[in-house]
């Protein structure tokens, strides 16, 4: 009998999934090119998109625009993200129609509360991050390189056809982290728009305002990872910075997007009280006290194995808070059952939408109110 | 024996930053895989072995095969107080030991170490009484080594040559950690070798100020990008720290021929000196440490600013050799610099 690691397991799933999926999606692939991939009709050494935000240095050096990073990247160098590359001044994107991960995921997952629920939405990923969290559940495909991973061939007319022919209302652009494939999630959002279909981002906002702004005009709703309200978790955790995502959902908020937070609890490095309060206090008067909030719960992955799974209590103890200092839309995230996953009525308290896991069970919104008290619940809804 | 000894001639000052990061002396052993008896008798100095040959570039501009047989000839007995080299290349390893020669290959055939150290390495290795089949060159992947020249083989009789890409090799299943470094590491090192050779370049770097001998082991990781602020510091250092690499790396040879002493890594022809040298250690760090003052010297010869006031200071090197790592030594009072001519 044959043994194999976790991490062989979980690659074989994933590659099968893939390739389920595609079959199943009838995408208009050529065979498969080993390792599960499927090959490239203008072949695997053609050229690869040229990066949108950068500018060139002296001596064939670049500096990337897309990020807060600003890495300077020499010739035949990658940037921090390893899925950009300076070759002899220019830079490029080498995951541009390249998703490493596509899956049809409930709306729910994201997770979008307040955004068209119960819709699927057509999940996609390259490989690559511009951050490096310890607790990374998708470190398989956000640490790696492209060209340590499977991928396939996926430009963004025929992302955007095959989500439309699945019955998605969107397109996802999640799991690793976009930013990094900013070009091919702009361009594939374009073409998904022109079919009429949604999209939605779900990012660290780890971005410059320039891109950011882009984006903005581009997609319909977008879901910030908020990893910590302090810059030392972000500076030790997740080799990042807290400021520029502070920025960010500033930025969020002014240009009027729909969006929601994200809050990983991650016990003994971000959940402290304090902190926490912090950040509410400064979600409510910096953003508004409608933008829901998710506090979701921790597992032990990656670099941090060591942690163990947050409790309830500290879950609850955050919601407390958040609820406390006067946010509206509070939720608890991976742990299915919880009353803590539903919609409650700011004015009547009466669930709106009450939820199992990734599936709703009832939804008493009518064109964005109340069914009982006609209270306006923000959101996209239709 | 080609060649006399100048011991020390090359004069190199220490750089300002040194006296702040000097390593402490506290008299714990080094955490580096010595053998046994060298180690005794070189207890208190790491050696280093520079030598310089004014043939080994030939007239077509390549590195020539007979020179660089005559310098490792040279080098490597000195290194280790052996009486010849086949008994230094008995010294370092065994007949039983599979071995990898870790090359540097990301810049390309103009930037890269010589295909022709295939041969010469190989030989040594032959004397040490290793069979072709059990010598791997390899680099993170099968293109670059392909592209600097060096021939792809990864089954059938001969020595082997292939990239962490290549079918069979690959990255080990889970990240290996040490300090701030985490990251999953080439199976050609955890797995398929049970000794390595370090055969780097010397070349500037932009971001890390110096490539050598500790830089190029960014090439058996997954993730170097992640690990390039502060000057590659501590990362490189933690990356060392790691058994898999302290413990099978036993020799150290840094390519110094045509040296990229500013716009590095990259190969810029305006800022190459022919400086026809090879440096040899049992230290990394040590190595390196030589090694910057070395580049430091030539971008002074040509007017450039040293590596530190440019802002760019390799300072892993000098982590590397703290009191928290001694993974290496880092003074010039713990460094014997032995300078021969081939």
């Amino acid at each position: 009998m044959e043994t194999i690691t976790r991490r062989q397991f979980l690659r074989r799933v994933a590659c099968t999934s893939c390739t389920l999926a595609l079959a199943e999606l009838s995408l208009p692939l050529s065979s498969p090119a080993g390792k599960g991939g499927t090959a490239d009709p203008k072949g695997p050494d053609s050229p690869p998109a040229e990066a949108r935000y950068y500018r060139r240095l002296p001596n064939l050096e670049v500096e990337c625009q897309l990020c807060p990073r600003r890495c300077r990247v020499a010739d035949l160098e990658r940037g921090f993200c390893g899925v950009r590359e300076n070759r002899g001044g220019t830079y490029y994107t080498l995951v541009h129609s390249r998703p490493a991960a596509l899956n049809i995921d409930p709306i729910e997952k994201k997770p979008f509360f307040h955004f068209l629920p119960s819709t699927l939405t057509f999940s996609l990923a390259t490989a690559g991050c511009n951050i490096h969290c310890k607790f990374c559940q998708n470190w398989e495909l956000s640490q790696v390189r492209p060209e340590q991973i499977s991928s396939f061939y996926l430009p963004p007319a025929a992302a955007a056809t095959e989500a439309q022919r699945q019955s998605c209302a969107s397109i996802a652009y999640t799991y690793s982290e976009p930013v990094v494939f900013f070009e091919y999630m702009v361009d594939t959002a374009r073409a998904a728009r022109k079919k009429g279909l949604r999209n939605v981002v779900v990012t660290n906002a780890f971005i410059d305002p320039e891109p950011l702004r882009e984006l903005c005009r581009q997609v319909d709703a977008i879901k910030v990872d908020l990893k910590a309200f302090t810059d030392k978790f972000y500076r030790e955790v997740c080799n990042g910075e807290l400021k520029p995502v502070l920025q960010s959902l500033q930025l969020l908020q002014k240009h009027g997007i729909w969006y929601e937070i994200v809050y990983l609890v991650v016990p003994t490095l971000n959940d402290q009280e304090e902190p926490i309060r912090k950040m509410c206090l400064w979600i409510k008067r910096e953003l508004a006290p409608d933008v829901p909030l998710h506090f979701t719960r921790f597992q032990p992955m990656y670099l941090l194995k060591n942690l163990p799974p947050t409790p309830i209590e500290s879950l609850e103890r955050a919601r407390q808070i958040a609820l406390a200092e006067g946010l509206r839309f509070v939720y608890l995230g991976n742990v299915p059952g919880h009353e803590g996953e539903n919609t409650y009525c700011p004015r009547c308290r009466k669930t709106l939408i009450r939820r199992l896991g990734y599936t709703v069970r009832e939804n008493n919104v009518r064109k964005g109110t109340c069914r009982f008290c006609g209270e306006r619940i923000p959101g996209v809804w239709g | 024996m080609k060649g006399g000894e100048e011991q020390g001639k090359i004069n190199l000052r220490l750089p300002k930053s040194q006296g702040k990061r000097r390593a402490k002396a506290t008299g714990r052993p080094l955490d580096f895989a010595l053998p046994l008896s060298y180690a005794a008798s070189v207890a208190t100095k790491s050696r280093v072995i520079m030598v310089r040959s004014n043939r080994i570039l030939n007239r077509g501009g390549e590195v020539d095969e007979e020179a660089l047989q005559a310098v490792v000839d040279l080098a490597l007995p000195r290194l280790v107080d052996a009486p010849s080299p086949a008994a230094a290349w008995g010294f370092l390893f065994t007949s039983r030991q599979t071995v990898g020669v870790k090359v540097n290959c990301i810049g390309g055939r103009l930037l890269s170490p010589s295909p022709r150290w295939v041969p010469v390495l190989v030989r040594g290795l032959k004397q040490a009484g290793l069979e072709e089949e059990r010598i791997i060159f390899w680099d993170r992947s099968s293109r670059e080594l392909r592209e600097a020249g060096f021939p792809i083989c990864q089954e059938g009789a001969g020595v082997r040559c292939f990239g962490t890409d290549a079918s069979g090799a690959g990255y080990g299943p889970e990240p290996m950690q040490n300090g701030s470094y985490a990251g999953l590491v080439s199976r050609i090192l955890t797995h398929l070798t049970s000794a390595q050779i370090d055969l780097c370049l010397l070349k500037d770097h932009n971001l890390s100020g110096l490539s050598g001998a500790l830089k190029n082991l960014y090439g058996a990781i997954h993730n170097p990008n992640k690990y390039h602020d502060h000057h590659c510091d501590p990362y490189l250092a933690d990356l060392y720290g790691l058994p898999s690499f302290r413990q099978k790396f036993r020799l150290f040879i840094c390519e110094a021929v045509r040296v990229q002493y500013h716009g590095g890594p990259g190969f810029k022809p305006r800022w190459v000196e022919d400086y026809c040298s090879i440096l040899f250690s049992l230290d990394p760090v040590a190595l390196d440490y030589v090694s910057w003052q070395l580049l430091d010297r030539i971008r002074r010869a040509h007017g450039l600013p040293t590596l530190e006031e440019e802002g760019r200071p390799p300072t892993y090197i000098l982590t590397a050799g703290d009191a928290a790592h001694r993974l290496g030594r880092c003074s010039w009072s713990e460094i014997e610099l032995m300078e021969l001519s081939a």
